[in-house]
């Protein structure tokens, strides 16, 4: 695989919204602006990034028995770390997408990368697949955000361009359920067409 | 590749990771500490300007009412009380709702803003920039008006479709009044 295709894999063939399925708490649960979106994705990438290149450099000296437990702690610095920088330096999102930071320790795309990959691949190749992955998972959440924020508050970026109220459902928890799915039977079938 | 897992080569490898993190973690916290702590003085500070006429000085206290204790700022303008600003809260539709409300020392409401919410994003969310609500606490005089929403008999225009989070603003002011009341009564007996 060229180096190119780790990157691009993250977008379409393993898509780590669309096509995966893989965290979906923080997908449903943040994206109720399209900014939410873009920051959330950000944040999972930052984490996922860092603990890809780690992961992929510790992996032969961790014995199998304990890899997970390394790499959930790996994992959890590397959340801490991001929260203590958001508290600092952007508290105003932090506010916003609050309990979904800590949570980046536990949603499967991260530790699902360190298990299906970078503990098998170089350094190199596993930060390119992490910005794969993140920034496709980025791009997921910011496109669902901007679909809810449409339809929900009629605005885009915070940018009203209707008066009044969109569809409040939208913003709500039902919509990220309905948007997610027509978003996902949208996306298989645009991929779908071009194999 | 990996290194074989026995009971030695698990508790060096578990040790030595664990140090690094919690390491890597105590230098970044004491990194971000000051800018963590200057950006949660700042947002206080923003609040009670916006909630108070213009002053020079603050000085933060805790008064206690009907058992609760509240957290309060009173400012002053060349040595003379314009007002406190008091930090109050109510359970909302989706958790604490905290205010940080002003009163004036004639006992009117000067302003409110909310400090936190987690109430839905296009429905009681709106309790922090929906001029027909947030513009009615401007001068809110509880000495004339009732503190209750209309539906309850009271004064306060409630959002629509967010009742629960209009009575948990408004129950948060008339916290914040009785608490004024409280540290008005206190000056008071430290002036004698």
């Amino acid at each position: 695989m060229s180096k190119l295709q780790l990157i691009t894999k993250g977008f379409i063939k393993d898509n780590p919204t669309f096509v995966l399925l893989l965290g979906m708490c923080p997908t449903l649960a943040t994206t109720t602006s399209a900014v939410n979106g873009l920051s959330m994705g950000l944040a999972t990438m930052f984490v996922l990034v860092l603990s890809n290149i780690v992961i992929s450099a510790i992996a032969p000296v961790v014995p199998d028995k304990v890899h997970i437990p390394v790499y959930i702690v790996v994992i959890a610095t590397f959340v801490t770390v991001l929260q203590f920088f958001m508290q600092a330096y952007t508290p105003a999102m932090y506010e916003t997408l609050g309990l979904f930071i800590p949570l980046i320790v536990v949603n499967c795309i991260v530790l699902g990368r360190a298990e299906a990959f970078a503990n098998k691949n170089g350094v190199l190749d596993s930060a390119l697949d992490g910005i794969g992955v993140g920034l496709g998972f980025t791009c997921s959440l910011t496109v669902l955000g901007i679909v809810r924020e449409i339809l929900g508050s009629g605005s885009v970026f915070g940018l009203k361009f209707i008066s009044g109220d969109g569809i409040l459902a939208f913003v709500m928890a039902p919509g990220a359920f309905l948007a997610l799915g027509y978003l996902m039977v949208l996306f298989n079938k645009i991929t779908k067409k071009n194999k | 590749m990996a290194i074989k897992s026995n009971l030695k080569n698990m508790v060096i490898v578990l040790t030595a990771v664990c140090l690094i993190c919690s390491s890597v973690l105590a230098g970044v916290y004491a990194m971000t500490k000051e800018p963590i702590d200057a950006a949660a003085r700042e947002k206080t500070d923003k609040a009670i300007a916006l909630v108070l006429p213009a002053f020079d000085k603050t000085e933060a206290a805790t008064v206690e009412t009907d058992g609760k204790e509240y957290r309060y700022y009173s400012a002053s303008k060349d040595g003379e009380t314009v007002g406190y600003a008091v930090e109050s809260s109510a359970t909302g539709f989706g958790g604490t709702l905290s205010l940080m409300v002003g009163i004036t020392v004639d006992g009117k409401v000067y302003n409110t803003s909310v400090l936190s919410h987690g109430e839905t994003p296009g429905l009681g969310a709106k309790c922090t920039d929906d001029k027909a609500f947030t513009e009615q606490w401007k001068g809110f005089d509880p000495s004339v008006k009732t503190l209750a929403v209309k539906k309850d008999g009271g004064d306060v225009d409630a959002i629509t479709a967010s009742t629960i989070t209009s009575r948990a603003y408004t129950l948060a002011v008339s916290n914040a009044v009785d608490a004024f009341k409280s540290i008005t009564a206190q000056e008071d007996v430290n002036n004698e």
